[in-house]
């Protein structure tokens, strides 16, 4: 495989080859010198048309313990403030001679685009509402460690699922993996259509919460709100917010898990994040594995033509 | 490690097909008991002594080596394992992939190291362990034992302790199991023949 585009690219075998050979660099992290020479030699470009911390910063370290040159494109710093274009962008980036572009942008599908101008590994780390495939993955690893397989695991994906990349890769991913996946948001934060999505969808989060192994929370994208979907965001934590009295509703072993950035107060609870039961930093260490096992699976392992 | 081998080297897919049996699980048993006698004689007891075996062949020796030793000096030796993929030349030129989780739970610094491997063929995986030890302390020193030298060396790297030395033709393949070694050729799909 070349390109890491959509999490259906690499079907439940993709998935669990990803997640078995994060095991190997999950070890490499822990490591007193965190670096191994398996990329030595190639260059891994970050191409972020919108702001990112964990993502990019992630993505970086990844390349950089695997020993990659890495390169930071910013919107704000570039010749895109100049107007240059997208296409031209990229072309001048793979004339200098990079391997794998990350890319990340607020319009779905401009990784497709992209792949299509370049030669080079294309990764998606973000696509405006479509998909964000690392995410997926790191939160099945995620889980995989807390509960050993994904297979039969309840999953409530909760909140803005609208505006959200994170809740269409992850859906695609838990459900690829056996979880059942319930949906609950209000009306207003759902897609229009849920037409092919093998997942229920529910309206009364304490309802469902009783019977979830793993409770997903998605951050309320207010930024990409473009009209009022919601009364007011204290009607919405009322409703649909993670509180600590709702935690109580949940099964002992039950995790929390969110793909951040959290907003304190909003989609969970300030105190309600820091408990043990909820994995937010693990997905963030987490994250840094699986990216190396990412770009080590497309820059590393197969045979170069 | 055949199955290693197997996947490893063009033409991929294929199957190993044994044609001689050069070690029998009987031989394989008292090549491990010598050997192991020659690692404390080598180095005056065992003392400081830890056996790390390679991923995935070396594993199952260095476990028997271990096993072995404790018999032979009535003390414990820490055995560890490393997975040296990461750490290889030929990435990007052949298909490479971690195979197993490095396992060294204990700092290398002034310990003496002995690298198990079961063939010892071109020498590049040892060069790549010995860079990969670096991320776990400064060993006093490092030896290696292998249970098969089929030669072809391509570095040079020599073994300190051997069960058998093995003179192979470059594209056969030796396999080394728990009951015994077998050499061997790699056959397209559909043809493996089962030895004897």
């Amino acid at each position: 495989m070349k390109h890491l585009l959509s999490i259906a690219d690499l079907g439940a075998d993709g998935i669990e080859e990803v997640m078995r050979v994060s095991d190997s660099f999950v070890e490499v992290s822990e490591r007193a010198i965190p670096r191994v020479p398996a990329l030595r030699g190639k260059t891994v470009v970050s191409l972020f048309y919108e702001e990112s911390t964990r993502t990019r910063l992630s993505f970086e370290m990844a390349a950089k313990r695997l020993s990659a040159d890495t390169m930071n494109f910013s919107v704000s710093t570039s010749s895109a403030k100049k107007g240059e274009s997208l296409r031209d962008t990229c072309q001048t980036i793979e004339a200098m001679g990079v391997d794998a572009m990350v890319v990340r942008h607020s319009s779905a599908g401009v990784p497709w685009q992209v792949r299509s101008w370049v030669d080079c590994t294309v990764i998606n780390a973000g696509d405006g509402w479509h998909e964000h495939p690392t995410q997926a993955l790191l939160d099945c690893y995620t889980i995989r460690g807390s509960r050993g397989s994904l297979d039969g695991l309840r999953i409530a994906v909760v909140g803005d699922v609208k505006h959200s990349r994170v809740a269409r890769s992850n859906v695609l991913a838990f459900t690829m993996l056996g979880a059942e996946v319930t949906i609950v948001a209000p009306p207003t934060l759902l897609p229009p259509s849920l037409d092919g999505w093998p997942v229920a969808v529910s309206h009364d989060l304490d309802n469902v919460l009783a019977k979830v192994d793993v409770v997903y929370l998605l951050r309320m994208q207010a930024e990409r709100q473009s009209e009022a979907l919601l009364p007011s965001l204290r009607e919405y934590t009322a409703r649909y917010g993670l509180t600590r009295k709702r935690v109580d509703l949940l099964p002992e072993d039950a995790l929390i898990m969110h793909p951040g950035p959290i907003n304190r107060g909003v989609e969970i609870a300030a105190d309600v994040a820091d408990l043990p039961r909820s994995l937010i930093t693990r997905q963030v260490a987490n994250g840094v594995a699986v990216r190396m096992a990412v770009l080590f699976l497309l820059l590393g392992s197969e045979p170069r033509a | 490690m055949a199955e290693r081998e197997r996947a490893a080297t063009p033409p991929y897919g294929g199957v190993f097909s044994a044609r001689s049996q050069v070690m029998d699980a009987e031989d394989l048993r008292r090549a491990v008991t010598r050997i192991a006698h020659e690692i404390v004689e080598r180095n005056h007891g065992l003392d400081g002594v830890v056996l790390i075996g390679l991923q995935t062949g070396g594993v199952p020796l260095a476990r028997r080596l271990s096993e072995a030793l404790s018999q032979i000096e009535g003390v414990a030796v820490p055995t560890g394992s490393i997975d040296v993929a990461l750490f290889r030349d030929d990435i990007g030129i052949r298909p490479v992939i971690p195979e197993a989780v490095t396992d060294i739970p204990f700092d290398l610094t002034g310990l003496t190291v002995v690298l198990v491997d079961d063939v010892l063929f071109t020498g590049r995986t040892v060069r790549a362990a010995l860079d990969a030890l670096n991320a776990y302390g400064r060993p006093r020193a490092v030896q290696l034992a292998v249970m098969v030298d089929r030669g072809h060396r391509e570095l040079p790297i020599r073994p300190d302790f051997v069960g058998k030395n093995l003179p192979t033709r470059h594209d056969e393949i030796v396999d080394v199991r728990d009951d015994g070694v077998d050499v061997g050729e790699k056959r397209p799909a559909g043809q493996e023949t089962h030895r004897r």
